[in-house]
Parts: structure tokens; C-alpha cells; sequence
């Protein structure tokens, strides 16, 4: 299968202080479809996000994005590689000071020269693909939590980018909501045709959408394959985090010192 | 070994804090001067809403401390002065002290408490909840975006301010002058103006120029490099005025010195 490589990452390692945080991530991911990353709390999954979409730089190691070195493209390169992708935060990061609608328009007013009456018809075509048509005039203030992730959405495809990534998109919402956002997530994928790279620890969302997984553990890749692979995975560590068992080859536990020694001391 | 150790902490700090509002300046004067001619302009509109939060807005505060300062100077001026028969020296003493430096100085601490504060907290809050990622990943260069347009409002509006304050302070004085020292309003505003030269104006016009650049700057710069919640906002909201301040008063020195040894 020689599917186009979109993403790139090879051998990626990256320290803050002491703790490597990264440890020679690699990691190639295909045109057109829907990968997630998933591991436990700071195994490293949204610092990768954020070294692919270039606020981070790594140590060690090469980024390919769209087929461009990360290490050697200039701003106005990224800038136009920016322009290729949408990004969807945790919480959504929409700006309070302006409405839905100014949101969901900002990178067209800025990017685009588009006349105002485009832009607004385009905003509502997005906002109608996340359900929230009518809303243009609200605050971001005035909506719920799951209201604003599907605004942030909205807003993170209003470019037609190429990719799309995604930072933990259901994370702290109720299973509706977050079935409604697992949907949006495919549908878009499959009527746009756009990359999706999702980074999330809920299982039930990873194995409804991923068309391939990836399993982070400490900075590297545990095991990458197929949805039904993953998930028939041999590898302890993987069921563990699977099921999520607190027993098993995964520590909870990160303190390295002896508890008793640490409490006589 | 305590000791030097926190003093070397609190210089290679300081050093570094400089090092860096000094760099985001200059990103600054970049985006405001080369930009433009790559076609990225900074928004219009989101300079003139800062202008209005920033000047029209503070209006009344600068009123408020300008005018009681000035009747403030011109009581204790006067309890000096009427010793020796000297009353209508109040009027140049309020006008002159007013123009060179507390019109400026104190013009620029109250905006300080109330802007840079702002700022700090508004762009502490944006980058702990991700906007400024969020912006960044759009392409939209934050400085370009949000610094910009905050530096251009304060440079604009906060020497408007002090030339309204220095009006409201000797209307101040004024008021003091002729309602309770007995002088004749005509020879009170003759004698304001005859000993205010040109230079005592434009020098607390500069120096205002340069708080200006102060407070947007240490605001921004702080804001920016927010970590840590609510609490780092909190931190950063105080850091930025505490700053201010210190570099306020430092400046206003170093500023004093140099015109003082420019004789024109």
C-alpha cells in the first residue's frame, strides 16, 4: 500500500529540563485518513501535536508536514502551512472578546480577501456542519462546553485545510455530546477528505473513529496499526491501557524514590 | 552563600526579563514598520476600540488625580511663598512642576495601574486558555495581532492624556489661586505662560512617550508569558504593574537627568 505520507515524524526527541518528554517519537500518517494518537496523561501526545504543527521545536530528529522539514522552513513557509491546517484545542480557545460568527470567520477576514457577504455564507455552511447554524451573534460565554468545541471546530476548518488536528475533543463532555463530536469528526473526514489527527485517551471515541492507531507510551511509540489490530493487540500494556486496569505493566506511580525511605527521611 | 546566591538569581532574572521586553519591543517595531509593506497590516479596528479603552476611557481618573494634584501644589507652594510676599509665584510653580513632571509621571502611573494591568491580565487569561496557540495556529502572529494595536493606542493617547492633565492640573492650581490666594485670574494665567517654556511641555511629552512604550511593553511582555492559571495571571497582573512602576520612576531619572544637560 503506498499511500501519500502527509505527516512525518522520525525518530523526534525533545527534553523540558530533566524529563525527556520525548524519546524518538516516529511516525508516518496517510492522506485521507483518521489516525489517533492515544496514552495516558503525559506520555507526550500533546507535545507532539504541538511540535507538528510547529509551536514547539524538537530537539533531535525531523518533522515532515505536507512534505516540508519543519527544521528548515521559513516563517512565511509555515505561515502558508498554517494556512493547510485546522487545529481544535482542549477547550476550545475561542476568543471571548468576539462573537461565533467573528470567530469562525477571523482566519477568512485575515487570510482571504473575500468580500464580507462570502465570508458570511461560508460561516454559516460551517457552522450548519456542526449543528450550530443561527448562532453567529452569541458570545463564546453564552454557550456550552460542548457548544463551543463544535465552535472551535467550526472555526479550525473554515480554511479547507488539508489536515485537521485534534486535541482531545471529547474530553469532559457528556457521552452525547461526545458521540455527537466522534460523528462530526468522521463525517467531515469522510465528505471533506481531509486528514484527521486526533489525539484522545477515551476509548470508546478511539475505536469508533480511527481508521489506524497509534499507542504512546513515554515518548515513544508502543504500537501503531489498525483499529481491529490495536485493539487485538497481544502487547499487556496496550490491553491495560485498554480496559484500564490499574494493575498491569503500566505504573501509575512516576516518583522513582522508595515511598517508606521518603517517609522516614 | 545564601545571600549571593539570590543576588545572582535576582540579576541573571532581571537581566533576562530585560533582554526579552527588549526583543518583543523590537518584534514590535518590526510588525509595525515592516510588516505593512509585506501587506500585514495590523487591525484598524482593534486599534481605535484599544485608543478608546485607553484614552477616552481614562479620562476621568486622569482628571481626578491631575486637578487635586495641581490644588495640592499650589496650597503647600503657597504656605511657602506667601512668607515672603511671593503668592503670584504659585501660578508658574503649579504650571511648570505640572508640564515637567507630575503631569507625565503621575498620568503615566495611573494609566500603568489601569491599562498595563489590563493587558496583562487580558493576554495572561488568552494565553492560559490557548488562544494565543489558537492564533498562532491560524497564522495570525500574536504580536501582530494583539501587541500591536495595544503599543499604538498607548503611544497615541497616553501624551494626549498628559497634555489633559497638565490643562486640568493648572486648572487646578488656578482655582486655588484665585478663589482662595486672592489673585487676579488674568495675571495668574500671564504669569503661568511666561514662565512655562516650550521645553518644560515637550519634555514631559517625551517622557510620557516613553512610559508609554513602558507600560505596553512590561504589560504585554508579561502577558505573554503567562503560565499556570488563574494564579499565573494573578502573578502576572501584579508583576506587570509592579514593573511599571519601578521602570516608570527608573526612566522618569534617567529622562530628568538628560534634559537637564541638554541646555536649549
Amino acid at each position: 500500500m503506498d499511500r501519500e505520507v502527509i505527516i512525518k515524524a522520525d525518530n523526534v526527541k525533545k527534553k523540558f529540563g530533566d524529563r525527556a518528554i520525548l524519546n524518538g517519537l516516529t511516525l508516518e500518517i496517510y492522506r485521507g485518513e483518521t489516525f489517533v494518537i492515544m496514552g495516558g496523561s503525559g506520555c507526550g501526545k500533546s507535545t507532539f501535536l504541538r511540535h507538528i504543527i510547529g509551536a514547539l521545536k524538537p530537539d533531535s530528529g525531523s518533522i515532515h508536514l505536507l512534505g516540508k522539514n519543519l527544521a528548515n522552513v521559513t516563517d512565511d513557509e509555515m505561515d502558508k502551512l498554517k494556512k493547510k491546517i485546522g487545529m481544535c484545542f482542549q477547550s476550545a480557545a475561542l476568543f471571548d472578546s468576539m462573537t461565533v460568527g467573528e470567530n469562525v470567520s477571523l482566519p477568512l477576514r485575515e487570510h482571504t480577501k473575500l468580500d464580507q457577504s462570502v465570508v458570511d455564507i461560508v460561516v454559516k455552511m460551517k457552522l450548519e456542519l456542526v449543528g450550530l447554524r443561527g448562532f453567529e451573534d452569541l458570545m463564546p460565554s453564552q454557550l456550552s462546553g460542548g457548544m463551543r468545541k463544535r465552535v472551535g471546530l467550526a472555526r479550525a476548518i473554515v480554511m479547507d485545510p488539508e489536515v485537521v488536528f485534534y486535541d482531545e475533543p471529547t474530553a469532559g463532555l457528556d457521552p452525547i455530546v461526545a458521540g455527537v463530536i466522534d460523528k462530526l469528526i468522521l463525517d467531515l473526514s469522510k465528505k471533506l477528505s481531509i486528514t484527521s489527527v486526533v489525539v484522545t485517551h477515551d476509548m470508546k471515541s478511539v475505536f469508533s473513529i480511527a481508521d489506524r492507531v497509534a499507542m504512546l507510551y513515554e515518548g515513544k511509540v508502543l504500537e501503531v496499526g489498525k483499529s481491529e489490530e490495536i485493539k487485538q493487540s497481544k502487547n499487556p500494556m496496550v490491553q491495560q491501557f485498554i480496559v484500564g486496569n490499574p494493575d498491569g505493566p503500566i505504573r501509575f506511580f512516576q516518583q522513582k524514590d522508595d515511598y517508606i525511605e521518603q517517609l522516614l527521611k | 552563600m545564601n545571600f549571593i546566591e539570590n543576588i545572582g538569581k535576582i540579576l541573571i532574572d532581571t537581566s533576562r526579563y530585560a533582554v526579552e521586553i527588549l526583543a518583543l519591543f523590537f518584534e514590535t517595531l518590526y510588525w509595525l514598520f515592516i510588516g505593512p509593506f509585506k501587506g500585514k497590516f495590523a487591525k484598524r479596528q482593534g486599534i481605535f476600540s484599544q485608543m478608546v479603552f485607553t484614552g477616552v476611557d481614562s479620562i476621568v481618573i486622569a482628571f481626578f488625580v491631575s486637578f487635586f494634584t495641581g490644588i495640592v501644589i499650589a496650597m503647600q507652594s503657597a504656605y511657602q511663598l506667601s512668607r515672603f510676599g511671593a503668592d503670584i509665584f504659585v501660578a508658574p510653580m503649579v504650571a511648570v512642576s505640572i508640564a515637567r513632571e507630575l503631569g507625565p509621571v503621575l498620568t503615566s502611573l495611573v494609566v500603568a495601574g489601569r491599562i498595563g494591568a489590563a493587558i496583562a491580565a487580558e493576554l495572561g487569561t488568552m494565553k492560559v486558555t490557548e488562544q494565543i496557540e489558537a492564533l498562532d495556529t491560524m497564522a495570525l502572529n500574536p504580536i501582530r495581532f494583539l501587541v500591536v494595536p495595544r503599543f499604538l493606542a498607548l503611544l497615541i493617547m497616553l501624551p494626549c492624556l498628559v497634555m489633559f492633565s497638565d490643562l486640568m492640573g493648572i486648572l487646578g492650581g488656578f482655582l486655588v489661586g484665585v478663589f482662595n490666594l486672592g489673585l487676579n485670574p488674568y495675571r495668574y494665567i500671564t504669569f503661568s505662560f511666561e514662565f512655562m517654556a516650550w521645553k518644560d511641555v515637550w519634555t514631559g511629552l517625551v517622557k510620557s512617550a516613553v512610559f508609554a512604550v513602558i507600560i505596553a511593553m512590561v504589560g504585554c511582555y508579561m502577558g505573554l508569558n503567562t503560565k499556570g492559571g488563574a494564579e499565573g495571571v494573578g502573578k502576572s497582573t501584579t508583576l506587570s504593574v509592579v514593573t511599571s512602576f519601578i521602570l516608570i520612576i527608573l526612566f522618569d531619572a534617567i529622562l530628568t537627568g538628560i534634559f537637564y544637560f541638554i541646555k536649549t
